[in-house]
């Protein structure tokens, strides 16, 4: 945050920096990287969200912050007046903030800038939901992340990241969508070489 | 604030896991979580942890004049309460259903089956009576709220001990713990609650769920009984039929749990009153771990989640949490060897790997790491070995004469050191801040 002529620090953790160069980032940026379980709907953030209430044109989801988003019924990819998207309550939902400030109720849509739906939408019926903390989250994000590398050479699984702390994982039985479960929300305390060796033994039998 | 709803897919794959027999943390269907007592500085205070679930219990003690119906004997009072620190749908002030039968349940449980000997309560007849008061906190909801603030609350009740009283004629001295030691409670025998929950229509029993089986359970049984089983209370809810033999199947596995928690109670007491006799620190500031900046613990439950302590310095023997199943005899490190025999199970691979790191890890900076995991619930010598100051973490497991035997002071600290030459960086970072941590 930006206080007078310098800056305020307004989260704890690690201050972070990256090189300019490399692609089109202009010039180093600086960051904190905090950690925190609680997530606050930021705009351009992809979630997961739960649907909660189907009023009249609109969704109302369950993202995880204060306010419950709303999500149009318009806003799925090849969706119109009369082709309305099957979405019951209790379905889960992948899509990115349109609106989202701290104390207003969020808006969420399904598609992008350009109209396609770019991955979100209906998450399927089967797999499982769960929640990690938000640091977790960005790191399973990063590019190159060693820990989805190394789990799809384990077993093939769907995997769906939000934003707000949330992951929903498939695979294809019911025993190894827990041990994936099991691995991500441990990921978090272990370290690369404990988790090679988990790995490795879970590959090896 | 309003609870996360259920999606329908969770839903969904739980309960297809409970039809494969499969739970979210790996525990068999008759398992508990691992149960850990610590007791505070005062006499009647303690702290129960039931895997997450956690629930702190006071008890306290005043004279007052008796009710006029029963002038000869003592009043028991007891409460429960769900603060929103447990749960984000639990609202202060509110009374909800849950709350209500909560509350019922403990009161019947406790008052109902005469543990307490009321009449060693009397003072003065008709005049002057000691009322003892159970305040019981749930400060994390993980499920099976019943269970845990049962033993948290037999357990205080246990550990109290009220001021000496001297009745000479008319004179009534009530001496302090300065001038006389303050005496325990007369209770007779210790009734603890087990909970059941079944799904599609009682074909399927879990014993001790989760937050999430409870959920989408479709009913719930408890059952109180006590060591010598004798059921105290049995409450069913949730409106499923049950076949009698079922409900006969659910005592006999309450009279088993019932049994090894009994014994986890006991030794949990004695070894609070041979540390408080031995002029040991005592109390939650020795037994709740400093630089707990994060509440960033998971403990390790063999099994399966492999929860692996953040901070090394803490805890090791706190998160020695025996596990509760243990699937193979396999020798997974040197030093370490597991003698017995488990049923196959598939989360074998998972879980000795996370065990492996999570005594690893745990060793870091404990020099004098003993970890010790017994199964037999008889075998209390390792027990002992324990740091006297930290909380006790007994197992509970139905899997018997299996001995764990971790490694003492394994070199996790060059590990660490290693990881600077990792590429990914925020793995750079958790480690350093977990050396600050240390540092710190």
């Amino acid at each position: 945050r930006r206080c007078g002529a310098g800056l305020l620090v307004t989260k704890c953790g690690l201050l972070r920096h990256r090189q300019a160069g490399g692609g089109g980032a202009a010039g180093g940026a600086y960051w904190v990287d905090s950690q925190q379980k609680r997530y606050v709907p930021v705009k351009g953030d992809h979630v997961i969200g739960i649907v909660t209430a189907k009023a009249g044109d609109v969704f109302k989801l369950d993202v995880g912050g204060s306010e419950q988003a709303s999500l149009s019924y318009l806003a799925f990819e090849g969706a119109t007046k009369r082709n309305r998207p099957n979405v019951q309550v209790g379905d889960l939902i992948y899509g990115q903030f349109l609106v989202a400030n701290k104390d207003m109720e969020p808006e969420m849509v399904c598609i992008d800038s350009s109209g396609r739906s770019s991955g979100m939408g209906i998450i399927g019926q089967d797999g499982f939901l769960f929640k990690v903390s938000l640091g977790l989250i960005r790191k399973l994000l990063a590019p190159k992340c060693e820990i989805i590398q190394e789990l799809s050479q384990l077993y093939p699984f769907e995997l769906v990241l939000g934003m707000n702390g949330r992951i929903w994982v498939k695979a294809k039985t019911v025993q190894q969508t827990l041990i994936i479960v099991n691995i991500l929300e441990a990921c978090e305390y272990m370290t690369a070489e404990q988790r090679k060796q988990a790995l490795a033994k879970l590959s090896g039998h | 604030m309003k609870a996360t709803p259920l999606s329908n897919c969770e839903r969904r794959f739980l309960l297809r896991a409970i039809e494969e027999r499969k739970r979210l943390d790996g525990r068999q269907c008759y398992d508990y979580r691992n149960v850990r007592i610590s007791f505070g500085a005062d006499y009647g205070c303690c702290i129960v942890e039931l895997g997450k679930t956690r629930v702190l219990a006071q008890v306290s003690c005043e004279l007052v004049p008796p009710k006029p119906n029963r002038p000869t004997e003592g009043i028991l009072f007891f409460n429960l309460e769900l603060s929103p620190m447990a749960a984000p749908g639990f609202e202060p002030g509110r009374q909800s259903e849950l709350l209500v039968k909560l509350n019922r349940l403990i009161e019947r449980c406790l008052r109902n089956s005469r543990c307490i000997d009321t009449e060693s309560l009397c003072v003065v007849a008709g005049e002057k009576v000691w009322q003892i008061r159970l305040d019981l906190h749930l400060l994390n909801h993980d499920g099976n709220i019943i269970d845990a603030a049962s033993i948290a609350g037999i357990v205080a009740l246990c550990h109290f001990r009220r001021p000496d009283v001297s009745v000479q004629g008319e004179e009534v001295t009530v001496y302090t713990p300065e001038e006389r030691d303050p005496v325990p409670l007369s209770i007779h025998h210790m009734p603890i609650c087990v909970s059941f929950a079944f799904f599609q229509q009682g074909t399927y029993l879990l014993v001790d769920p989760s937050e999430r089986e409870e959920r989408v359970m479709d009913g719930l049984l408890v059952i109180a009984m006590n060591k010598h089983r004798e059921i105290c209370t049995i409450q069913s809810s949730g409106g499923i039929m049950l076949v009698k033999d079922q409900v006969l199947r659910c005592s006999k596995i309450t009279a088993v749990k019932v049994a090894e928690i009994t014994e986890l109670i006991q030794k949990a007491l004695e070894n609070d009153q041979k540390v408080r006799k031995e002029g040991g620190k005592f109390g939650f500031a020795e037994s709740i771990p400093n630089q707990k900046i994060t509440a960033f613990k998971m403990e390790s439950a063999a099994v399966n989640t492999n929860n692996v302590e953040e901070q090394a310095e803490e805890i090791i023997t706190k998160a020695d949490p025996p596990s509760e199943v243990f699937a193979k005899p396999i020798l997974h490190t040197p030093g370490t060897a597991q003698i017995g025999e488990g049923i196959e199970n598939s989360w074998g691979d998972l879980e000795e790997s996370e065990r492996e790191e999570a005594a690893e890890e745990e060793d870091e900076s404990e020099a004098t790491a003993f970890e010790c995991q017994t199964m037999e619930t008889e075998d209390t010598s390792t027990m002992r070995e324990t740091k006297k100051d930290e909380p006790i973490v007994l197992s509970d497991s139905e899997e018997e004469e299996v001995v764990i035997l971790e490694p003492q002071e394994l070199p996790r600290k060059t590990r660490t050191q290693t990881n600077l030459k990792q590429e990914n960086t925020s793995k750079k970072a958790f480690n350093k801040r977990r050396r600050k941590k240390r540092a710190a």
